[in-house]
């Protein structure tokens, strides 16, 4: 037996929020008498980060420090109106509410510290680090625990903002298919390494090295922590996983994780990463959502690879030993090409 | 090989496009540590599993084994005496019966019951749920319904499913095609004139590729929990991705106000797409409705994988026209998605592909007819990359089959034919924002992919535009696939009663015992639905009145799905 090493390339765009648009996501920030904020949403945290990514996001458009904001969701009490977190649209639909939220918030903020400075608002700026101060002035300012509390017992104004993000819905036409799918777009390519055992058939996954291009990284290790799991999720897409392995028959389905294979830590790839940052104009801050596009191009580099190590096209997902050995049987054996 | 093997690596490549950004920024761009980073590390956030109420009651469901059986009879009467069983649930005792998952986006036909009891269309379809003190109870007791079935023909895979003759799979669609703009059974794409440029390219190439379905695979399984709350009101505390995509779910098929449900969630084990389609909350608040106490519908793993929507299987046909330089100059597609017995969301996956056709390349003829086609099989529903990661497969294993035709090193056909800003792309719009040709150089440079000069020095900014930019001077079009008896709008009437379709022009003829879409007896059933035993405090019926549109959830007015 031998293992043959093979490299596969691939290269992809994702459009990025929910497609067609139609579909608005709502935010709403306050602020307590002590100057801490709190956003309201009904966005879903599925690990992916959404309440990290729309705390810094508030932060950022407030001028507070991360830790003055905390971000509660899905209470549909509370929550104004989200449908969810899916089609890349949480990051760039609610990301924009917030800052739509967060500079309403941040104007009456500005207003109350103004009032109490007896300057004009439109003077003022944030440092970032909870202090108002005057531009170019740095002795005239005050805390925005200060301003809040002023707001609060003295001025009676509420610091509180309202942000929705609606892309209005698109048009599909029947006979050319004319639409606006979404506004931006990701990318990303990547090149693959595998071996393939030409007496097992199994194919690992053994080095990627990728760039991403994600309009901004908003927060590198919630961007990096997507990349490198949706990596790993794609090369199981692309050599281990289905709920039915002899589709289109439903026979010998998977119902437990001992039968339903997915790669383990001795199975994982390196992955070498590079984001790149191009920032989407309607993006939040730029960012364009990385989360889902992150395994496509894994698993068209995995059997383009495959391919490059034994000449064998495997044109139907999952790759498995079997497919791979009726292959290498069909060509009366391996064909190493090591083209790329 | 590798010019990093042996570890993992991250970087930013701050100096691309660094004049397109403002890097000063407070906490933006910042590794700042997750809000919810302690409660996870320390196992005290809280998931719905964790709203365990005193008294909690288990929902399990009785569910087909077959493909494909019409449901002759339920008898519940000997598990309705097991211990522990409280109530069993069947189709008529919910409100509304019939849904599909995207009316809330007014986008499709209601073609789902919750609970059928007509007949099935997949292996796991449920037909009665099970409501008892222990979950064991509850299974033991699902074992124990009878169903009297008539098995039917059933059809599995996609271009079957399509040919004249095959089962009727879903009654709302009789010849198993989602009805696109009521008017064709596919969706199109057309640009330029593919037929023609395929003619006068150097070679064409073709292929088929396919992909299998994938389970979502959250380590947290799909469930809720509902108990009663003050007033008349229902809090349901649920794994949901989509808080009010399930909101609107439950309020429809439960005609309550959405006024009447506490809906809380948001710390999630996993959803990758599979946590969308709102099964277990209209189930669980229906439980608690009818029995007056907390009630948990919870998939176990077995069901997870097969009973729960997985990304559902798609197959492409690709054909491309190349020149002997690698100029791609005609693509041509023909989609399958398998959307299973249900429509679900696939339908609308299917218009975000083909949106999303020829992939990041600019090509000046393109072709697309992509189908939404219902099987014997478990409803299909999102999944990471939804819509887009079949095709991406077969785009981007196609290329490397044309590279190899026309002998080019692989990344450098796709830099050659990779869009720039300014060009026209095939569904219409101008391309911007573009980073493919770097992320491609990017990749090249560290895997120590040697690049031609010409995409060694390429960008994204240049090359675009001009007469890439313009509209083809004709497109070729067609009625292919035409479909008659649709509404022009596809969706509902507005009162929310189903549009009643009828036959396509190229649907078989219907099974025997043919009924209305989606079984004729749908809603409102909950009338004579015997009372459950009187638990304090006395439950409340579903109302069992036509659902009105709950206009806050749903969108007045789609034109691109509604013309008028």
């Amino acid at each position: 037996m031998t293992r043959h090493t093979g490299r596969g390339f691939a290269a992809i765009n994702y459009p990025i929020g929910m497609n067609l648009g139609g579909d608005p996501s709502q935010a709403l920030v306050h602020s307590n008498p002590d100057g801490k904020f709190t956003v309201a949403l009904s966005a879903i945290d599925l690990g992916q980060g959404m309440k990290s990514v729309t705390r810094q996001i508030a932060a950022e458009t407030l001028g507070v420090p991360i830790a003055d904001v905390y971000v509660d969701t899905a209470d549909s009490d509370t929550g104004p109106h989200d449908m969810g977190s899916f089609a890349s649209r949480g990051t760039h639909r609610m990301g924009n509410a917030v800052i739509e939220a967060s500079l309403e918030a941040r104007s009456v903020m500005l207003e109350a510290a103004a009032e109490e400075l007896e300057v004009d608002a439109g003077d003022l700026v944030t440092d970032g680090q909870g202090n108002i101060h005057v531009r170019g002035a740095p002795s005239r300012s005050i805390t925005t625990m200060a301003a809040a509390q002023a707001a609060q017992f003295k001025q009676g104004r509420t610091i509180a903002g309202r942000g929705i993000f609606l892309v209005p819905l698109s048009d599909v036409d029947p006979e050319t298919g004319e639409m606006s799918p979404v506004t931006t777009f990701a990318h990303a390519a990547l090149v693959v390494e595998v071996t393939v055992d030409d007496e097992t058939g199994e194919v690992e996954v053994v080095d990627i090295q990728s760039a991403y291009e994600v309009g901004r990284a908003l927060n590198p290790g919630l961007v990096e922590q997507q990349l490198r799991g949706g990596a790993w999720m794609g090369m199981s897409h692309a050599a281990w996983e289905t709920t039915e392995p002899y589709y289109p028959a439903r026979d010998h389905g998977p119902v437990d994780f001992n039968h339903y294979v997915m790669p383990g830590p001795g199975d994982l790839a390196t992955h070498h990463i590079s984001v790149l940052e191009r920032p989407a104009e309607d993006g939040p801050y730029g960012g364009k959502g990385p989360g889902e596009m992150c395994a496509n191009p894994v698993l068209p580099a995995v059997v383009n690879a495959v391919y490059d190590a034994v000449g064998v096209r495997i044109d139907a997902l999952p790759v498995t030993p079997e497919k791979v050995l009726r292959g290498l049987q069909a060509n009366g054996g391996a064909r190493p090409r090591q083209a790329l | 090989m590798s010019a990093q093997s042996g570890k993992n690596g991250f970087e930013l490549r701050k100096d691309l496009f660094a004049d397109e950004r403002d890097d000063n920024l407070n906490e933006i761009g910042k590794r700042i540590r997750r809000q919810d980073i302690e409660g996870h590390v320390t196992g005290r956030s809280p998931f719905y599993d964790d709203h365990l109420f005193d008294g909690l009651l288990h929902i399990r469901c009785v569910r087909s084994p077959h493909h494909h059986a019409r449901i002759r009879r339920i008898d519940t009467s000997r598990a309705a005496g097991m211990d522990g069983v409280v109530r069993i649930v069947t189709g008529a005792d919910v409100p509304v019966n019939l849904n599909t998952l995207l009316s809330l986006l007014d986008f499709g036909l209601d073609d789902e019951p919750v609970l059928s009891h007509a007949k099935v269309a997949y292996k796991g379809e449920p037909v009665a749920a099970v409501i008892a003190a222990t979950e064991a109870q509850a299974r033991a007791a699902a074992q124990a319904v009878q169903v009297d079935w008539e098995v039917l023909p059933h059809v599995l895979d996609v271009e079957e499913a399509l040919k004249p003759g095959a089962p009727t799979v879903n009654e709302t669609y009789p010849a198993n095609a989602f009805v696109y703009h009521g008017k064709y059974d596919h969706q199109k794409l057309r640009y330029g004139d593919v037929d023609r440029a395929l003619a006068e390219a150097d070679h064409v190439v073709e292929g088929r590729y396919e992909m299998s379905p994938i389970e979502q695979a959250p380590i947290e399984t799909c469930g809720a929990i509902a108990a009663q709350e003050q007033n008349g009101r229902y809090v349901c505390y649920t794994g949901t991705q989509a808080l009010f995509f399930s909101l609107g779910t439950a309020s429809k098929v439960l005609n309550l106000p959405s006024s009447r449900l506490h809906f809380i969630g948001g710390t999630v084990g996993g959803g990758f797409g599979g946590k969308v389609d709102s099964i277990h909350e209209p189930l669980a608040i229906l439980g608690t409705m009818l029995t007056g106490r907390p009630c948990k519908s919870q998939w176990d793993r077995e069901e997870e994988m097969q009973v729960g929507a997985p990304r559902g299987a798609e197959r492409w046909y690709v054909t491309d026209g190349v020149m002997k330089d690698g100029r791609i100059t005609a693509r041509k597609f023909t989609g399958y998605f398998d959307s299973g017995a249900y429509t679900r969301l696939s339908s609308y996956a299917i218009i975000k592909g083909v949106g999303h056709l020829p992939g990041p390349y600019t090509i000046p003829n393109v072709y697309a007819d992509v189908y939404c086609v219902y099987t014997n099989r478990t409803p299909a529903t999102a999944m990471r990359g939804f819509g887009i990661t079949g095709v991406d497969f077969a785009i981007e294993a196609h290329m490397d089959k044309v590279a190899e035709r026309v002998g080019m090193n692989p990344v450098d056909l796709r830099i050659l034919n990779a869009y720039r800003d300014g060009d026209m792309k095939a569904h219409r719009r101008v391309a911007k924002n573009c980073a493919l040709v770097e992320c491609c150089q990017v990749a090249a440079e560290k895997a120590g992919v040697r690049l031609s000069p010409d995409p060694l020095a390429a960008t994204s900014m240049t090359g675009g535009g001009g007469p890439r930019g313009a509209l083809p001077a004709h497109t070729a079009t067609d009625e292919n696939g035409r479909v008659e008896g649709f509404s022009s709008g596809s969706y509902a009437q507005k009162d929310g009663v189903s549009v009643q379709p009828v036959a396509a022009s190229k649907a078989p003829a219907m099974a025997t015992g043919q009924r209305a879409p989606g079984g004729g007896s749908t809603p409102p059933q909950g009338v004579s639905a015997p009372s459950p035993a009187p638990p304090a405090p006395v439950p409340s019926q579903p109302a069992a009145k036509k659902p009105a549109r709950s206009g806050a959830m749903r969108f007045s007015s789609l034109s691109g799905f509604r013309r008028r």
